[in-house]
């Protein structure tokens, strides 16, 4: 074992937490750990754009962009936080474009703006242009540009570093962050990095949903550590499936390709948003039209033998305007479903994409340990976290904007709390858990298989807690995600070495992807309304009298060391906008 | 050599998406197997499995980690080309593994995947990345303004400026074409290709000030210079980059100091 001392560590190198390096690293001596290497984070795979009312190409506000996001989220948005977003988004690209992001420009050089879902002129009247982009490929632009200053910057990063515990101190009555204990994957030798602030911004947990556009990797590694450690999840129920999968793989394909005009069609051919949505259309909340499309199906207008997708249709736009504004996508068609674009729609279904909710924290990034109580030196920024920016439904090219926008600030925050904090002593034998757990496994000669298990977790996942949901459903997932649990105890991997062991390495994220499963189907079974991406098919109308309101879930142990789930609520925060019935 | 055998019963409870008429084909993987904790050799071991020839190699890959040995090492996380994980040596090629389909590999014959080459092999398809990464570093990948004093909106760039250096921006670091490049087989202080590749990107961007200093890092003896030509990066890049004419254009603008 070995023991590092840092001002700040942050544990990610997606977005949000290379934005959080970059202010972290000028201000107290920082130190990045990811599982991954930098640029391999899922940051990379986002294609569409970052919202901001630059108004480049046509009249915006950010106040207008305040509304569309709260709007976005049906109202569960904390509305101070969402100002701060669609204000400081403005800088936020700006600040990218100094950082030497490519953007797509205009005909005067200015950064170019295109349309997305959700995304309107004064309060709905029309789709705008507010997405400031780089061809489809913005998230590896992002990516690239934070890790290209992160290395101006001299950031200090440790590769390949998975962190499995987050340690907590009693400090006068009050939870307090100690520091974080990791496993190194290349000799499998447990680090205990000691550290005044702590930055989560591990990303997001999609991997539970087996049609997903998520990486392997995205399985809740950062949520999985505080709530085991008895901080509380937020709104976990509200889950985001991205309209347009590729049919049956879930890649993503951008938002973008309906902005630059693309249309989803039925098997009769028929432009069935206009049912739906019939100011928005293509352009509804990702919510709306990840329904339409379900509705579509389910009413046999779905396409192929099976009538289990429909199209996304490209082939009325020109050839050079694919090329030059979606060439990966088009790209994707062609290697993974052998499909010319030009020529033929593209087979889609809806993707579990993005995960509202998270590490509950406040504007300046700091964690909550209830409703308002902050951990001194603990912070979350990212699709980890939940501020709520999001609320029930996030707005496409508002998680991008989300990471630079509160990693920036969870990196200043941090920084400057470590400036004037001290260290918290380290318990006794801070990596004791880390190790129990890394040599349970590594020893266990139990008979359930990783992939078995994972397999039917994720199938259990979208047979019963995807786009439509019925309590029902969520029972059967709720008493699914339980065996499974109780199955996972009895696991063994087949690798015992040391060196890059990443047969163990699937196996704990197993068992973070089913505590995490399990407090999104106990928050959603206890939802009972539709609101956002939660739909309950039993209350399919939004009730704000009994649940404007932030879920809260805590892991109880009781005396006999059985866990249990402890749901509480948080207000939501309303600044200038009543709840209105949401109309695209 | 071992061979297990993935039975069509288990193999059938686990089709991945799609395809439901295409048929499952027997393919063989051959695997260039590496850990020092067993062995100071590295062996060649042969996997038989149950697959849709519309499958990745990197799903075949996964069905034998899963099912038959979970002690394969290998990288990977987006699984569609973008995050630079899972460039391998598959049937002699450099490429992705999520990028590269087994119909497209003559399913007939073993498919063979090996590490990439050039950089020292840690266990099975997972290689040492720092040196390559050390000279992405070295050629200073970032834009380097002088202006003290900075535009407060975004600093101008006409869309012909923009797309000039377009290509070179869709690089991901996998290293598929450095590790392909034979220069870097025989001499690992070469920079390579991609960091060439990086260097390029902020040569030819319009808003950079720093192509001088750039350009003199790659005339060393290490640098721009070794380049032959041979094209092996340019086939190899899964992004579809023109990596040899990055190259020569660097090459040009050392010595026309124009660009």
């Amino acid at each position: 074992m070995k023991i590092h001392k840092y001002d700040t560590v942050i544990v990610g190198a997606g977005g949000a937490g290379m934005r959080a390096a970059i202010e972290s690293t000028k201000r107290s001596r920082t130190a990045v750990l990811t599982k991954l290497y930098p640029t391999r984070s899922h940051t990379g795979a986002a294609q569409g754009g970052m919202a901001a009312a630059l108004a480049n190409v046509e009249e915006d506000n950010w106040e207008w962009h305040t509304f569309d996001t709260i709007k976005g989220g049906d109202y569960l948005v904390d509305q101070d936080a969402a100002e701060i977003l669609a204000k400081e988004a403005i800088d936020s690209v700006l600040d990218l474009e100094k950082m030497g992001l490519p953007f797509n420009r205009t005909p005067n050089g200015t950064i170019d703006q295109r349309r997305f879902g959700g995304h309107s002129r004064n309060h709905g009247e029309a789709p705008v242009r507010r997405s400031c982009y780089a061809a489809d490929r913005t998230g590896h632009m992002i990516l690239q540009t934070l890790y290209q200053n992160c290395v101006k910057e001299g950031v200090e990063f440790f590769n390949e570093f998975y962190v499995l515990d987050q340690l907590i101190a009693d400090v006068d009555g009050v939870k307090t962050s100690v520091g974080v204990v990791a496993y190194e994957l290349a000799t499998g030798e447990i680090h205990v990095f000691q550290a005044k602030a702590v930055i989560y911004a591990s990303g997001g947990c999609g991997k539970f949903f087996k049609v997903t556009s998520n990486a392997h990797t995205l399985t809740g590694d950062g949520q999985a550590a505080v709530y085991r450690r008895g901080l509380p999840l937020e709104d976990m129920e509200f889950f985001q499936f991205h309209p347009t999968g590729i049919w049956r793989m879930g890649i993503l394909l951008t938002e973008g390709a309906r902005g630059e005009g693309g249309i989803l069609r039925n098997k009769d051919g028929e432009r069935f948003m206009e049912k739906y949505a019939p100011v928005m259309k293509d352009l509804a909340s990702r919510d709306v039209v990840s329904r339409s499309i379900y509705t579509e199906i389910r009413e046999g207008r779905g396409c192929g033998p099976e009538g289990d997708h429909v199209y996304l249709d490209l082939t009325h736009l020109p050839p050079e305007q694919l090329d030059a504004k979606l060439p990966d996508i088009t790209e994707f068609a062609r290697t993974y479903l052998g499909i010319e674009p030009y020529t033929d729609p593209i087979p889609i279904q809806p993707t579990a994409h993005y995960a509202m909710g998270g590490i509950p924290t406040n504007v300046q990034g700091e964690v909550l340990t209830d409703n308002t109580t902050v951990v001194p030196g603990l912070y979350a920024a990212g699709e980890v976290a939940c501020v709520s920016v999001h609320g029930a439904n996030r707005l496409g090219t508002n998680s991008l904007l989300d990471i630079n926008v509160f990693g920036r600030r969870a990196g200043i925050a941090a920084a400057e709390y470590s400036q004037k904090a001290s260290y918290v002593e380290l318990p006794e034998d801070p990596a004791q858990q880390v190790i129990d757990q890394v040599e349970h496994l590594r020893n266990s000669t139990g008979t359930e298989r990783v992939a078995v298990i994972r397999r039917e977790l994720q199938e259990c996942m979208d047979a019963n807690v995807m786009v439509f949901r019925t309590e029902q459903t969520i029972k059967t997932a709720v008493e699914k995600i339980a065996e499974l649990r109780e199955r996972y105890r009895n696991v063994s991997i087949q690798d015992k070495g040391r060196r890059f062991n990443t047969d163990l390495l699937e196996a704990i994220e197993l068992g973070n992807l089913l505590d995490l499963a399990e407090v999104m189907a106990v928050s959603a079974l206890a939802r009972k309304e539709s609101r956002g991406g939660h739909y309950r098919e039993d209350y399919p109308n939004r009730d704000d009298v009994n649940f404007m309101r932030h879920t809260m879930a805590y892991r109880e142990v009781g005396d006999d060391g059985t866990e249990s789930i402890r749901l509480d609520y948080k207000p939501v925060v309303q600044t200038r906008y009543q709840p209105m019935e949401r109309k695209y | 050599m071992a061979t297990p055998v993935l039975d069509k019963a288990e193999a059938a409870g686990q089709p991945e998406p799609g395809f439901a008429d295409s048929p499952y084909i027997t393919v063989t993987f051959r695997i260039r197997r590496f850990n020092s904790e067993v062995s100071a050799e590295a062996v060649w071991e042969d996997f038989q499995m149950e697959i849709d020839p519309k499958e990745r190699v990197l799903d075949g890959l996964h069905k034998i980690k899963w099912d038959l040995d979970g002690t394969l090492t290998f990288r990977r996380s987006c699984a569609h080309g973008i995050c630079g994980s899972d460039a391998m040596r598959i049937n002699g090629k450099n490429r992705l593994a999520c990028k590269t389909l087994i119909k497209d590999l003559n399913p007939e014959k073993p498919i063979t995947v090996e590490p990439i080459k050039g950089l020292t092999v840690l266990k099975d398809l997972v290689v040492d990345m720092d040196p390559f990464f050390q000279a992405y570093r070295d050629v200073m990948p970032f834009l380097i303004t002088k202006d003290t004093n900075e535009p407060t909106r975004e600093r101008l760039q006409t869309a012909e400026d923009r797309e000039r250096f377009d290509d070179t921006t869709k690089c991901i670091l996998c290293a598929a074409c450095t590790s392909s490049c034979p220069v870097f087989w025989n001499d690992g202080q070469y920079f390579g290709p991609a960091a060439i590749v990086n260097a390029h990107r902020f040569i030819f961007d319009s808003r950079d000030e720093a192509g001088e200093q750039r350009l003199e890092i790659l005339n060393d003896r290490d640098g721009v210079w070794r380049c032959r030509t041979t094209f092996n990066c340019t086939d190899a890049c899964p992004r579809g980059i023109e990596v040899t004419k990055a190259i020569q254009e660097v090459k040009r603008a050392l010595i026309t100091r124009r660009f």
